[in-house]
Order: structure tokens, then C-alpha cells, then sequence
């Protein structure tokens, strides 16, 4: 009958201390969690769909497009420009690193990085996927969304 | 003919697969001897039926018959006959194959070493396991069959994605799907014991090995994989939160979860509940990561086809087993009984933290990994979620559970004393106040967080030596009275030892790389020198190079020190004619645990190319650590107790 009651009360106790552990540890992930969501999400456009808001606020974006004919150019100190259009649009990249093996004038590409003060986008990374006539799966939906597919396929290439 | 007897085959195991699955289950409620019996000898039946389905597709691609469809699309005459082999699982229809190979080996192993369990126990775990086969092979056989014919038979091949072909290729798969594979016999053990209503401490007793083999292979897996998109991808990282790579990661950290708490359910006969859940967890991870991987809604090197078809396949497979699994064990967890208690802190109380912490962690990559899927499904917003989100939110939570480390084997079972152990563990808090204060002097007072992460580092290995030390004696013991009493301690104590060492050493790794890394740009011609950390990199000259399937335009580098070259390294970019797919081979310049990482980049004029330098200091620590942590994983195999076979006589001797 003792034993009971000591076993009983030990019982309690241990679930007083993992509900006290709960309360303290899960508020903290979850905030943890939507903070760091808030902060580091990166926010995929293809070129039509820039705002000025974009252009402003510097946060980090993923462009999604195609490198544009002919506007691959190497600069002094290793950087590189070129264009990264959706057939309607383009916006001028910068980059200073090395490309992906898979970069190549009219492939599809995705570069990460941000807009600078003069409306350049700098680019962190490069991403182009291996496969002969790739485009990443993202900009064909969105491609298909604005209507532009047909005239990314009906483009000569 | 071949080639159809190899879809025969695995038609015939499927068949099998069915049979085993129904048969020996109503055997048991009919309690039916002949039908219980033949679980056994059709589980080992099985698995030899799948392996040699599996040599007959392989046979396929070592002759290059291109008249099988899987071939023509994967494999090329040219390729040198390792890729020709390594490139079976190279693709969606081959890595399933290898998925069902490795998943009926453990049915079989099961069936061979498992003969000491409980009979209704042991049906129970190759029904679950043969319901499983049963939904894979289906799988391939219905909509991914390795063994389709074209008509007409094609010349030549397509070829192996050449980033593909790789001995990489050959290591990485193969370990990786052993350690996600095998967790499905800790899941087969936790239906099994629900439906046998034993949930006791033998149940820990019996997955503790299988998630041990598991879990190690899962590691290998793991730094295999990391090492080669190191040294393949040419973007000097070495891991980079890719989704894919996410879904290797959180089977892991809900396995290492189950395999600490295993040791509690075993020795303490506590945490039942959560064991059993967790076997269930870990494995439906493992699923997961299946689906999200084969199905293709992930944009990653490992995808090899997208076709959603498929991938809704996988999904209803995945959400049957764990929809299946969590309804049984709601039913049958309010009659599962926890009777030992246990005081916060303790050993349980630690390991229950340690669990605690891992779930957690693995439920932040869980969210990070699909909350872009869910807001696409759902809003058709398109995210994506970075390492930046994944180093904060997994970081910190990493940060408390490696403090908490060294504490744990010091605790005693059932109820520990803090400060016995803070008093122990002094030593190492200073050692790691020195390194902490060292790298922020060295950092000029730069980086709190680094050096605080180092200080971490230090302490965990610190903190787990002064445990090995104080398990040997006092301060009076003598050095050979200590050597004997290492040599005996028991080996599940030097395996916690070595992973948990080799868990600082990994850290230590990835924060000397993210300090005191250096990297450069440069476009440069032969004869050209680069400084980098503090040394000399000479550009020697170009190469062109033919190799089987490839031509290389080779670059060669040399270490300078003074005037002489102290070593040299070749980085090249391959281009493959059948594909018109170039790759770049970095080159490695190893400097004891540090590497030189030479990426050459493209050709631009005037005979220059631009070239990428990373000074990579203490890189090689990353994986090193990776490997203490399987060697601890190995010696815990070496436990007295972990014999498969000897529940019954173990649990007397606890009683």
C-alpha cells in the first residue's frame, strides 16, 4: 500500500519535471523555428515577375531564367555579367565565381544573391542542373503559369 | 531469354513475398506448426530469388544489351566495366532493385539469426518485413520493371551521367541503403511485439544490434556521400542542406535517437513507449526519404526521373506502413506498463535528454525539408529553405546536447549526482575555457560563437577521455594497474567513447574549415603563383588527356615552398563526348588533415582559366569523426550482451 503511494507520487514527480522541460524546450524550437523560417527563406522569381520592392529591399532571392544569347562576358578580376531572361524580360547577373559545368548561353539556370544599389543583381551561387537540355522544374511551371512556355519551346535554340 | 528469366524471377519472389506475408500470419492465429515454419526457409528463399534478379540486370549492363530499355538509357558500351556496374543502381529502376535486394537480406539474415526468438514473435517480424517486400516489389514490378524491352534493340547506350561515374557510386548507395533499409527490422521488431503484446526489456535487447548495424552503415553512408559531393560537385562544400541530403540525416539522428534509448529499455527496462515508437519513427523517416527522393518532387542530383505517378505510388506505401504502425501502436500503447522510475538526473534522465534533443533536431530538418513542399502544394508560393535556416535552427539545438555529452556516462543509473560529475569534469571545462580563449586571442576577438563552438568541441572530447580516466581508478593508481583496467572495460564503453569523440572531432572539422578557411578567385596562366595561406600554389602547365569514355584538359599545380615544390596535384574538366557533358575533377593537395581544393573553372583567353583555391584546414576531421563514430558503433557490437540469440537467459540473470 505504501510502495503504492510512494510509486504513485515518484510517477507525479516525473511527469511534473518532462511537462516543466515541454514548456520550456518546445516554446523556444518553435520560435527558434519560425524565426529562422522568417529569415532565411529564399523567394524564387523568374525575371517578369521583379518588383521595385525586390529591387529595394536587398533580401536574398532565387532568379530563375535562361542565360541569354550572347551576354556572357568576362570582366577584369574573374567576374562575369550576363543576362538571365524568361523570353520577356531580362536582368543583368553578376558573378564572381566559377560557373557550374553546365552553364552554357540558352540552358536554364538558377542563380541565389541579391539586388545591389544600382539594380544589378550579385549573385552568390550559380545552380545548373546536369542534363543536356535542362530546365530547372521550377521555371517551367512558372514559365507555364505566365504563358511563356510555349515561346521558350517555340524559340529557336 | 535471360533477361526474362531475371523478371521472372522477380515475379516469382514477389509471389513469394504474398505468400509469406498471409500464410504464416494465419499460422500463427490458427496456430497452424507447418504454416508458422515456413516464414523461415521462403524469407532466405526470397532474398536468393531477388539477388539473382539483381545479377541478371547487372549481367545486362556488364554485356551492354541494348535491348533492354534500362540499359540503353543508363549504360554505354565505353564505359569502363566498373561504371558499368555501379551504374545498375545508378538509375530509378536499379537503385529499387537494390533497395529490395538489401531489404530481403535482412529478412533472410533475420530468419537465419533470429532462430533463439520467440516462434509467434519472429513470424510476426517476417510477415511485417515480407508486407514491406511485398509493396516494393509490386512497386517495380508495376511501374518501374528494370527488365522492359525496346524494339528495336539500340545501337549504343545513352550513357551514365558522368558525374555519376565515380567510385563513389559504387560505396555510397549500397552502404547508405543497407543503414536505411536495415531500421525497417527494428520496425519489423516493434510491430512485432505489439502484436505479441511484449514490450519489455527484451525488446531493446533484440533491435539494439540490428539498429547498431544500421545506424553504422547509415553513417558510412552518410560521410561517403558528403566526401564525394566534396570532391565531385567542385563548390568546396561539404554538405550542403540539400533536401535530399536532409532525408538521409534525419533517419540518422531519429536512429542514434533509438539507439540510446534501446540501451535504456534494455538495461533499465524504461522508456518503453517511446522505444517502440521511436523504431517506428525512424524507419517511416527512412520511407520518407525513399518517397521524396524516387519520387522526384525534389530538384536534386539524386533524382533521377520525375514522374508522379510514381511518386504517389511510394506516398501510398509510406502512409500505409505509418499510418498502420501508429494505429497499432495507439491501440496498444495504453497497455504497455512502464514499471522502473527513474530520477532527472541520471543516466536515463541524460539519455532521455539526449532523445529529446535529436527528435527535436530532426524535426526542425523535417520542417525545413518540407515546409517549401506543403506552401507550393498549398499556395503555390515556390521557397526555398537554405543552410542558413539549418544551421540556426539545428546548430543551437546541437549546441545544449554536446554540452550535455560528457555528463551522461558519468551519471549514475537511476539516480546521478550533478556535482560528483561537474567536480570530475572540471578538468575538461578548463581545458575547454583554454581553447575558448586561445581562438578568440587567435581571432582577435572576433568570433564569440566560433570560439565558444570550438570550446564545445574540446570540452565534449576532453569531458569523454576524463571519463575513460576515471573509470580506471583514482588519483593514486598506478599506470600499469590503469592500461589493465582499460583493457577491460567493456566494450560498449570504449563504443560510446569513440562516437561520442568522434562527434567533437567532426565538429572541430567543420568550424576549423568555416574559421580559418581561406579561398581564392583568380584567372591565371601557366607560370602564374598564387598565395594562399601563407604558401604558393605555381601553375605548372596544361595537359590534354584521353581517357576511356572522356577527354580531360588536365591542369597541373604545384606546392611551393622557397624554391621547391613540395608537392603536386592535377585538377582537370572532363568533357564526355556521348553526353556533351563536361565535369570538373578538383585537386586535392593534402597537408597532413588539411587539404589544398583546386577547382579549375573555365577556359576564358590568352591561354588563362579561372581557378578556384580553397585553403581547407583540419577538413579531413569532418569525416574522420564520421568514422570514430562507426568504430564506436562497431565495438558496441562487441558487447557480451548483444549476443542475438540469449534474451531469455539474460533477462534471468537482470531479475
Amino acid at each position: 500500500m505504501r510502495r503504492d503511494i510512494i510509486h504513485l507520487a515518484q510517477c507525479r514527480k516525473r511527469r511534473f519535471f518532462i511537462f516543466i522541460f515541454g514548456v520550456c524546450i518546445l516554446p523556444f524550437v518553435v520560435s527558434l523555428v519560425f524565426f529562422a523560417l522568417r529569415d532565411t527563406i529564399n523567394f524564387f522569381r523568374i525575371p517578369s515577375e521583379i518588383n521595385d520592392l525586390d529591387r529595394r529591399s536587398h533580401a536574398i532571392l532565387r532568379l530563375g531564367g535562361y542565360v541569354e544569347k550572347g551576354t556572357v562576358q568576362w570582366d577584369a578580376e574573374a567576374g562575369i555579367r550576363f543576362r538571365v531572361t524568361d523570353m520577356h524580360r531580362s536582368q543583368e547577373v553578376r558573378f564572381n565565381g566559377i560557373l557550374p559545368d553546365l552553364f552554357r548561353e540558352e540552358q536554364g539556370v538558377i542563380v541565389e544573391g541579391s539586388f545591389d544599389t544600382s539594380g544589378v543583381f550579385v549573385a552568390r551561387r550559380v545552380l545548373a542542373k546536369h542534363g543536356e537540355n535542362y530546365m530547372p522544374k521550377d521555371l517551367v511551371d512558372r514559365l507555364k503559369v505566365q504563358g511563356l512556355w510555349e515561346d521558350y519551346l517555340n524559340h529557336d535554340h | 531469354m535471360i533477361i526474362e528469366s531475371g523478371h521472372f524471377l522477380l515475379i516469382l519472389a514477389f509471389a513469394l513475398s504474398l505468400y509469406q506475408a498471409v500464410v504464416p500470419l494465419i499460422g500463427v492465429f490458427c496456430c497452424d506448426r507447418g504454416a508458422v515454419a515456413s516464414a523461415r526457409p521462403i524469407a532466405v528463399l526470397v532474398f536468393i530469388l531477388v539477388a539473382l534478379s539483381f545479377f541478371v540486370l547487372t549481367y545486362a549492363y556488364v554485356i551492354s544489351d541494348f535491348s533492354v530499355l534500362n540499359v540503353v538509357q543508363n549504360s554505354h558500351s565505353e564505359k569502363p566495366m566498373l561504371f558499368k556496374i555501379t551504374g545498375v543502381w545508378g538509375n530509378h529502376e536499379g537503385s529499387m532493385m537494390l533497395w529490395v535486394l538489401i531489404l530481403t537480406l535482412f529478412s533472410a539474415l533475420v530468419a537465419i539469426f533470429g532462430k533463439n526468438l520467440p516462434v509467434s514473435l519472429s513470424t510476426f517480424v517476417l510477415v511485417c518485413q515480407s508486407f514491406i517486400a511485398c509493396a516494393f516489389l509490386a512497386f517495380i514490378l508495376f511501374t518501374s520493371n528494370p527488365f522492359q524491352r525496346i524494339v528495336p534493340p539500340a545501337l549504343q547506350g545513352r550513357g551514365l551521367n558522368p558525374v555519376l561515374q565515380d567510385i563513389g557510386l559504387a560505396l555510397h548507395p549500397p552502404l547508405l541503403y543497407v543503414g536505411y533499409v536495415g531500421f525497417s527490422v527494428c520496425f519489423s521488431f516493434a510491430i512485432a511485439v505489439l502484436l505479441d503484446k511484449r514490450v519489455d526489456s527484451a525488446f531493446g535487447h533484440w533491435i539494439r544490434p540490428w539498429a547498431l548495424l544500421s545506424w553504422v552503415f547509415l553513417t558510412a553512408g552518410i560521410i561517403v556521400g558528403s566526401y564525394w559531393a566534396y570532391y565531385e560537385l567542385g563548390w568546396g562544400g561539404y554538405w550542403f542542406w540539400d533536401p535530399v541530403e536532409n532525408t538521409a540525416l534525419m533517419p540518422w539522428l531519429a536512429g542514434t535517437a533509438l539507439l540510446h534509448s534501446a540501451i535504456v529499455l534494455e538495461r533499465r527496462s524504461a522508456l518503453k513507449i517511446w522505444t517502440v515508437l521511436l523504431a517506428i519513427i525512424t524507419f517511416s523517416l527512412s520511407l520518407l526519404g525513399t518517397f521524396l527522393v524516387r519520387s522526384g518532387i525534389l530538384i536534386s542530383m539524386h533524382s533521377f526521373v520525375r514522374d508522379p505517378q510514381r511518386g504517389i505510388v511510394i506516398l501510398c506505401i509510406l502512409a500505409f506502413f505509418t499510418g498502420a504502425a501508429l494505429l497499432l501502436f495507439a491501440f496498444r500503447a495504453p497497455s504497455i506498463r512502464n514499471s522502473r522510475l527513474f530520477q532527472p538526473i541520471s543516466r536515463e534522465g541524460a539519455l532521455v535528454f539526449n532523445n529529446l534533443f535529436l527528435m527535436i533536431a530532426a524535426a526542425t530538418v523535417l520542417t525545413g525539408t518540407l515546409y517549401p513542399l506543403l506552401l507550393e502544394t498549398l499556395t503555390g508560393e515556390k521557397i526555398s529553405v537554405g543552410a542558413p535556416f539549418f544551421n540556426l535552427t539545428f546548430g543551437s539545438l546541437m549546441m545544449p546536447l554536446l554540452a550535455a555529452v560528457p555528463f551522461g556516462p558519468l551519471f549514475a543509473w537511476k539516480r546521478g549526482n550533478i556535482t560528483v560529475a561537474a567536480e570530475r569534469l572540471w578538468l575538461a571545462f578548463a581545458f575547454a575555457l583554454m581553447v575558448m580563449a586561445f581562438v578568440l586571442y587567435f581571432r582577435e576577438g572576433k568570433a564569440i560563437l566560433t570560439s565558444a563552438g570550438f570550446g564545445l568541441a574540446f570540452w565534449v572530447i576532453a569531458g569523454t577521455l576524463i571519463g575513460a580516466v576515471i573509470r580506471t581508478g583514482n588519483f593514486s593508481t598506478s599506470l600499469i594497474i590503469r592500461w589493465h583496467r582499460l583493457r577491460q572495460l567493456p566494450s560498449t564503453f570504449w563504443g560510446a567513447t569513440f562516437a561520442h569523440m568522434g562527434l567533437s572531432i567532426t565538429l572541430f572539422g567543420i568550424l576549423a574549415v568555416t574559421t580559418f578557411g581561406e579561398e581564392r578567385i583568380v584567372n591565371i596562366a601557366p607560370g602564374d603563383t598564387v598565395r594562399i595561406a601563407g604558401k604558393d600554389i605555381y601553375f605548372d602547365r596544361y595537359e590534354a588527356y584521353n581517357g576511356p569514355n572522356y577527354r580531360e584538359n588536365r591542369l597541373y599545380f604545384s606546392l611551393l615552398k622557397g624554391r621547391c615544390r613540395i608537392a603536386r596535384v592535377m585538377a582537370s574538366k572532363r568533357i564526355f563526348p556521348s553526353q556533351s557533358i563536361q565535369t570538373t575533377k578538383t585537386g586535392l593537395l593534402w597537408r597532413g588533415l588539411s587539404q589544398y581544393y583546386i577547382a579549375p573553372g573555365d577556359y576564358t583567353d590568352n591561354n588563362r582559366t579561372i581557378v578556384h583555391i580553397w585553403w581547407k584546414p583540419w577538413v579531413l576531421c569532418i569525416w574522420l569523426g564520421g568514422f570514430f563514430m562507426m568504430v564506436g558503433g562497431i565495438f558496441s557490437f562487441g558487447s557480451r550482451r548483444l549476443r542475438i540469440g540469449i534474451p531469455a537467459r539474460s533477462r534471468h540473470k537482470n531479475t
